[in-house]
Formats: structure tokens, C-alpha cells, sequence
């Protein structure tokens, strides 16, 4: 345990130092490794420890960029006080997905696609009703100012992204050691054998998917401070959904570290990529390489690794 | 302690038990038979509200708990073990018994005790780290024990907890299974192991196709012409006796 302590204070340190000692856009990269962790992280909280796969987390997402984007814009709330509302709005989301597919005793790969469905119409919504600007998307008007949640140094964003990183890996290590975590895991275990033990399995998922609607929410605010403009696309699309269920899967769903270390995965294989393109002439085609590495990628995994690049790392069982 | 009354419970055009009705009072071992295919399975579910009865009641200590949830079921100090074993597959089997322990603490490190003691008490103990899924047929029977007291029940619903084992496995679990009524949990099985029945149970119930046909001690039980038949046929007592 002490080891494990001291790995985690060294990461840590490394962590800190690093913004100070590399150029600007790796700070950058090293924010978005974090960012997608976080995000990456309510995904496993849901998907990975209570074994409720969803590939439309983006909804969760999606509303929390779009409910703080909207009160600071329209309403011109400070962004930083529409951020827990964003994260009580996303919690909302999660709440209403998991009473209406629960009630319907929807499980496995239907809820996976009910959760699909969910964040579609929510994309058209986004897309059509007026308050979201519709397709034109929502600019955030620049304004870098601590007080007003934007950085004109990188370096403040990406320690933000690393703050929401080691607290969401300290909510994930928190579920390996109280009763909630061990329910949630019961219940992606075998359902029957938890409820007949006494597991009320409808309210511990409702709550697990609220608890994971409102952080991937706080992520979408996030984000949409970063980069000061969303669309439906951006904050509805697909590809967030993917992103996040992929660096869990990557990294290892259901264990503390996992999404960090598919998220680092990730990252470092989209920027080799990138970089292998620009300088070898007969990859300057393949457009974005990155995709076939992935795939490549995931069919091995799925294959040789089903439980992630964590269990390189650890094969005894774990203790209680 | 448990009373049944009438339960009837069909799927579709099936009646799979037929107001079949049963009584368990406190600190008793009683046991229910009968042919495979007889409803017995069916009506343990619906005692630890799986199923919705169509009819009938079903109360513990007096309250009903007809059609509750599991989980209260559970809660009230009814709990049932599947015929097919369910384990935890992923986690170990002190994590498997520790879920039943934290029906009644939410405190990690008294869960982690209850779940030593429980394993110790169906003879689990050097098997605490092992995943659920690397158990032997045996070891899954004694983990769906061990989980299922781990919830501190007063009514234990045992489903065949010694199908699948060999004779010496028996003879142990026959063991532990007197042990937890020693330490004053009430006990009600199914079983095919008409040996383990006859040394085990003082009173036993024979359901076939759904309703209840006899009633009595195992030595009753064995000689009553109306089981003899279920068993064995039409007119198979008569033959027997001949």
C-alpha cells in the first residue's frame, strides 16, 4: 500500500512540474489527457464499476456544456456559479434516462442503446429549438479572466484539468471501499444474485447514473470554457460517447486508474500519428491514421487484454 | 415463522404452482421434494418475491410480505440461494460474502469481519482470496450459503445447495448446514438428496405439478402412496407393497 502511495505522490509530482518545463501546446495535450480522464472516468464510474454500458454518455456532457453556456450567454450568469448548475442539470439527465430505461427492466446492450438514443435526440433538440441557437452553435465571448472561468495561460486550465482528474479518480477510489462501490459491483456481477441479497438494484442504479450524469456534465462546462464556441455536434456527437467508453475500455472499466491510463494511451498514439504523418510521405493519405491505430488497437485489446492495459500491471486479486 | 397460503403462480398456459400452501415454525429444518419439474423452484421464488404470486399469501412472522421486492424481502430476514449457483464471478469471495454482510453496516471494515466469520462457519476460510469464478462446484454452494447468511436472515431458502456434489461433500455440507440451525436460523429446502432430506429435515412437504400432495416426517413421507406415485408412476405402490 505505501508503494502504491508513493507511485501516486510521484505521478503527482510529475504531474505539477510538467506544465512548467514544456512548450505551450504540450501543456495543452497534457490538459486534454486529463480532461478526457475526467470525462472518461464518469463513463467507468457507470459503465465500468456498475457494468451499465452506455454509448451515449455525450448526453450527460452535452447538457452540462449547453446549460452553463446558456446562462452565462443569454442570461449572463458567471460562469463559474452556472457550473454546479450545469452539473445539477446533467444529474437531472441521468436521473430521468435511469428511471425510464430501469423501469422498463431495460439491461445490457438495450440500455446501451437506449442511452444511444437519448443523446440523438438530444443532439436534434439542440439542433431546433431556439434557446440553443440551433446549428449555428453558441459562442462564448473571450474574456480571459480568472473571476470569469477563462485562462489566457495554459498552464491554469491544465491544472484545472488536473484537479478534476485526481478528484474524480478519488471518487473511483472511494467506490473500491465503501458499501455503494461494492452494491454497484455486485450488480454488474450478476443482478439476481444482488437482489436476492438484498440489494435494492433500481435505486442503486439510478443513483450511480445520476452521481455519473452530473460529472460528465461538470466536463462539458469545462470544455466549452476552453474553447469558447459548442454546436450540437460538438457537445451531442457521437464521438465524445466513443472517447469515453474507449479510453475506459483501453485503460481497464472498473478499475481506479483505468480511463487515466487509456486517456494517456490515447493521447500519445493520436500525437505519434499525427506527428508519423507529417513526416512520412506515404501516410500523408491515410487521413486521420490515428482511427486505424485505434481500431487495430481495440481488436487486440478486446482479444488478448478484455479487462485493459490495467491488468499488465496487476494479476493477483483483489483485497477487500 | 413462515406461512404459505394457496400461492398460485402460472406462465401463460402453465400452472406452475397450484395454491400450494406451507408452514415453517422457528428453528425447524423442513423440507420440500418433489418430482423435477414439480413448481418447487417456482415457489421459492415466489416466497423471496422473484415472482409475483396470481393468488394467495405469503407472511413472515406474522407480517405479510406477499409480492414485496427482493431487497425487503431480504431486509425483513428472508433469504433464498439459487439452484444455479450466482457468484460474484469477477471478485473474490470475501468480496462476494461482504455484499450480504453490508445489508445491515455500511462500515467496510465490520462487513470484512462479519464475511471472515460467516466463512469461517461454512469452512471457507482459506478460500477468502480466491475470485468467485476459480471455485469448485462446492465452493460455489458453500459461497451462495455463506452470502446468503452473511445478510443475517432468520428464514433461510436453500435451493439444492447439494446438487452437483459428490458423497463426502455432502456429508460436509450436511454438517454446516446443522451448524447454521444451531446458531439459530430457521431453514427451509429443496433437495433432491433424499439421504440428506431423511437426516436433516424433521418435517417435509411433497409438491408435484404445482400442488402439494403430502405432508409429514421423511419416514412418513417414504412410505405415503401418493408420493410413491409421483415418483415412480401410477400404480407403483401398489407394486412395491405386492
Amino acid at each position: 500500500m505505501s508503494r502504491a502511495l508513493l507511485l501516486c505522490a510521484l505521478g503527482l509530482a510529475t504531474a505539477i512540474a510538467y506544465p512548467l518545463m514544456v512548450p505551450n501546446y504540450l501543456v495543452t495535450i497534457g490538459m486534454l489527457v486529463f480532461f478526457t480522464a475526467f470525462i472518461g472516468q464518469s463513463w467507468n464510474i457507470a459503465g465500468g464499476f456498475a457494468g451499465q454500458t452506455s454509448f451515449g454518455h455525450v448526453v450527460f456532457f452535452g447538457t452540462g456544456a449547453y446549460t452553463s453556456t446558456i446562462l452565462q450567454v443569454t442570461y449572463g450568469w458567471n460562469p463559474w456559479l452556472a457550473w454546479p448548475v450545469a452539473m445539477a442539470a446533467g444529474g437531472a439527465v441521468g436521473w430521468m434516462i435511469a428511471v425510464l430505461s430501469f423501469r422498463a427492466g431495460l439491461r445490457g446492450s438495450y440500455f446501451a442503446l437506449i442511452t444511444l438514443a437519448f443523446a440523438e435526440v438530444f443532439r436534434i433538440l439542440a439542433n431546433s429549438v431556439p434557446f440553443t441557437k440551433g446549428g449555428l452553435g453558441m459562442l462564448i465571448k473571450a474574456d480571459p479572466r480568472p473571476a470569469n472561468f477563462q485562462f489566457k495561460d495554459p498552464i491554469w486550465i491544465y491544472y484545472l484539468a488536473l484537479l478534476l482528474c485526481i478528484v474524480s479518480l478519488l471518487i473511483a477510489w472511494q467506490l473500491t471501499r465503501s458499501r455503494f462501490g461494492a452494491r454497484l459491483v455486485a450488480i454488474r456481477e450478476n443482478e439476481d444474485a444482488a437482489r436476492a441479497l438484498g440489494i435494492d438494484v433500481f435505486a442503486e442504479k439510478v443513483k450511480v447514473l445520476t452521481l455519473s450524469g452530473a460529472m460528465c456534465a461538470a466536463g462539458g462546462t469545462f470544455y466549452a470554457q476552453k474553447y469558447l464556441y459548442i454546436d450540437p455536434g460538438i457537445a451531442f456527437g457521437v464521438d465524445k460517447s466513443v472517447e469515453m467508453l474507449l479510453v475506459s475500455m483501453v485503460g481497464g472499466a472498473g478499475t481506479i486508474f483505468g480511463p487515466l491510463i487509456g486517456s494517456f494511451t490515447l493521447m500519445g498514439i493520436n500525437e505519434v500519428t499525427r506527428w508519423l504523418a507529417s513526416v512520412v510521405p506515404a501516410l500523408k493519405n491515410v487521413q486521420p491514421l490515428s482511427l486505424v491505430v485505434y481500431g487495430i488497437m481495440l481488436i487486440l485489446i478486446v482479444a488478448r487484454l478484455p479487462d485493459g492495459l490495467m491488468s499488465l500491471f496487476r494479476r493477483k486479486p483483489r483485497h477487500a | 415463522m413462515l406461512e404459505v397460503r394457496e400461492i398460485s403462480k402460472s406462465f401463460g398456459g402453465l400452472t406452475a404452482v397450484d395454491s400450494a400452501s406451507l408452514d415453517v415454525a422457528p428453528g425447524e429444518i423442513v423440507g420440500l421434494i418433489g418430482p423435477n419439474g414439480a413448481g418447487k423452484t417456482t415457489l421459492f421464488a415466489t416466497i423471496a418475491g422473484f415472482h409475483r404470486p396470481d393468488a394467495g399469501t405469503v407472511s413472515f412472522e406474522g407480517k405479510p410480505i406477499t409480492g414485496l421486492a427482493p431487497h425487503r424481502i431480504c431486509a425483513a430476514g428472508v433469504v433464498r440461494t439459487f439452484q444455479i449457483t450466482q457468484p460474484f464471478a469477477g471478485i473474490s469471495v470475501r468480496e462476494n460474502i461482504m455484499v450480504g454482510a453490508y445489508l445491515h453496516t455500511a462500515d467496510r471494515r465490520l462487513a470484512a469481519r462479519e464475511a471472515e466469520a460467516v466463512a469461517g462457519l461454512v469452512g471457507m476460510k482459506d478460500q477468502l482470496d480466491q475470485r468467485g469464478a476459480d471455485l469448485t462446484v462446492a465452493g460455489r454452494k458453500r459461497l451462495e450459503l455463506a452470502r446468503a447468511l452473511a445478510t443475517g436472515p432468520r428464514l433461510l431458502l436453500l435451493d439444492e445447495v447439494m446438487a452437483g456434489l459428490n458423497p463426502t461433500e455432502i456429508v460436509e455440507i450436511v454438517g454446516v448446514i446443522r451448524n447454521i440451525r444451531a446458531a439459530g436460523v430457521t431453514i427451509l429446502l429443496i433437495e433432491h438428496v433424499m439421504q440428506a432430506v431423511t437426516s436433516l429435515a424433521e418435517r417435509v412437504y411433497v409438491l408435484n405439478q404445482g400442488r402439494m400432495i403430502a405432508e409429514g416426517t421423511p419416514a412418513a413421507i417414504a412410505d405415503n402412496e401418493a408420493v410413491i406415485e409421483a415418483y415412480l408412476g401410477h400404480g407403483a405402490a401398489k407394486v412395491l407393497r405386492a
